[in-house]
């Protein structure tokens, strides 16, 4: 499996297994900051920035950890390894930016706890990529999950106008229209993607 | 939601919040990843919500054992080094006991770690708490959300391969409804679940309200 080009593994984490809308990780954040289009986007660029440096943390520790023979503390490391990144970019944001970091509130430190960063580097382990490959997937990881929260956000900033049943208001309207986009995204499945 | 600062005694309500009040999927919205990802099929949405139960049951003990020894600063890593590490034991169990199961839940038993539901239970109810309530809450919690994960994995295999927990329950010419063991169906699904108790729970609320309103006329 790691014969890929880089190219496919890039559309097909980006956009064949969304990981967001087929492979439902990150589903929190998802629900949670599409509410406005521009928290949204500046949530999307800072998981970006977190599953970059966790993707190439987990592919040196996982070489460290292969090469003692002791795999089974791998779940650990990388847990830990997340923690600190996040805490990295909490950092920076309350420096550079307090705006942002006011918005994005409490959704900050709970990138930690966002799958789709465990889950980029745990499928990279399980399809043993090579350095390259596992930048390309875990960028595109990033970008899948930066577009479907902006098309949510953007669907959900028209909807706040519209009428709605009353019953279907929140999180049950929110479901709904993921499942729509998600119905949509798999139009792409014909781009030659395979569940993985 | 408030919680309770104090230690609180055990009473029924203490597990039966976890099932309806504050049920981890329908009514907090906590770790929705494995709901919708593993209920394809009945059987897995019980065999993770088992798992989940446990990894809930076993970290939140810890934790409230040692809640005087963790020091503030570093309580969120400290609890999820111990997730992880109940996580890692379940992932060889499930590896074990039968490896059908392990593929299909695939890279979810390892994505328990990051349910927030376990982490939230750890930070928010078993560092104050009592053991004996925190098993009993907790215990609560995992069969609430074992059950949601059966309402959800049930449904969607009756009506995505028109059969439950592997038996089929429809006759041969029966068409199924593809969409709702793929990806979409599971947003669908669980949309539907909130919308059936919005709606129950604004009914409620009427009556309520018309009873109130009755009640003001009549004095």
């Amino acid at each position: 499996m790691a014969a890929e080009s880089l190219t496919f593994i890039f559309l097909n984490a980006a956009i064949i297994n969304n990981f967001v809308l087929a492979l439902f990780l990150g589903i929190c954040p998802f629900l949670g900051v599409s509410a406005k289009r521009d928290t949204a986007w500046h949530m999307g660029l800072a998981v970006i920035f977190v599953m970059l440096v966790s993707s190439v943390s987990a592919y040196a520790i996982n070489w460290l950890l292969i090469r003692f023979d002791i795999q089974f503390l791998r779940l650990i490391c990388y847990i830990a390894v997340i923690a600190s990144a996040v805490q990295l970019v909490e950092m920076a944001m309350k420096k550079f930016s307090p705006a942002l970091f006011r918005a994005l509130g409490i959704f900050l430190p709970l990138i930690t706890t966002n799958c789709a960063i465990l889950g980029v580097a745990l499928f990279q382990t399980f399809r043993e990529y090579d350095f390259l490959q596992c930048l390309a997937f875990s960028l595109g990881a990033g970008v899948g999950f930066t577009l479907a929260l902006t098309l949510m956000a953007g669907l959900r900033e028209r909807l706040e106008l519209a009428n709605v049943p009353n019953v279907s208001q929140g999180a049950a309207l929110t479901l709904m229209l993921a499942g729509l986009l998600s119905l949509a995204f798999m139009g792409f499945a014909g781009l030659g993607g395979q569940h993985a | 939601m408030n919680l309770p600062n104090q230690e609180e005694t055990v009473t029924a309500d203490t597990f039966l919040r976890g099932l309806w009040e504050e049920n981890p999927v329908f009514v907090m919205l906590l770790g929705m990843c494995p709901v919708l990802a593993v209920t394809n099929s009945a059987i897995n949405a019980l065999a993770m919500g088992l798992a989940t139960t446990f990894v809930l049951l076993c970290s939140s003990s810890l934790v409230s054992l040692f809640r005087k020894l963790i020091p503030k600063q570093v309580r969120i890593a400290t609890y999820i080094v111990i997730i992880a590490t109940f996580v890692t034991i379940v992932d060889y169990g499930i590896q074990a006991i039968s490896l059908d199961l392990y593929n299909a839940l695939g890279a979810f038993i390892q994505l328990i770690v990051v349910n927030c539901m376990i982490l939230g239970r750890a930070e928010a109810y078993a560092s104050k708490q009592r053991l004996g309530a925190t098993v009993v809450n907790g215990l609560g919690m995992g069969v609430g959300f074992t059950i949601a994960l059966l309402c959800l994995g049930g449904v969607r295999e009756i009506l995505g391969a028109g059969s439950l927990f592997g038996f089929p329950l429809f006759a041969e010419n029966f068409q199924p409804w593809v969409v709702m063991i793929l990806p979409p169906g599971g947003f669908f699904v669980l949309g539907g679940w909130l919308l059936l108790f919005n709606w129950y729970r604004q009914r409620r609320e009427r009556k309520l309200m018309e009873q109130q309103g009755a009640s003001v006329h009549g004095s």
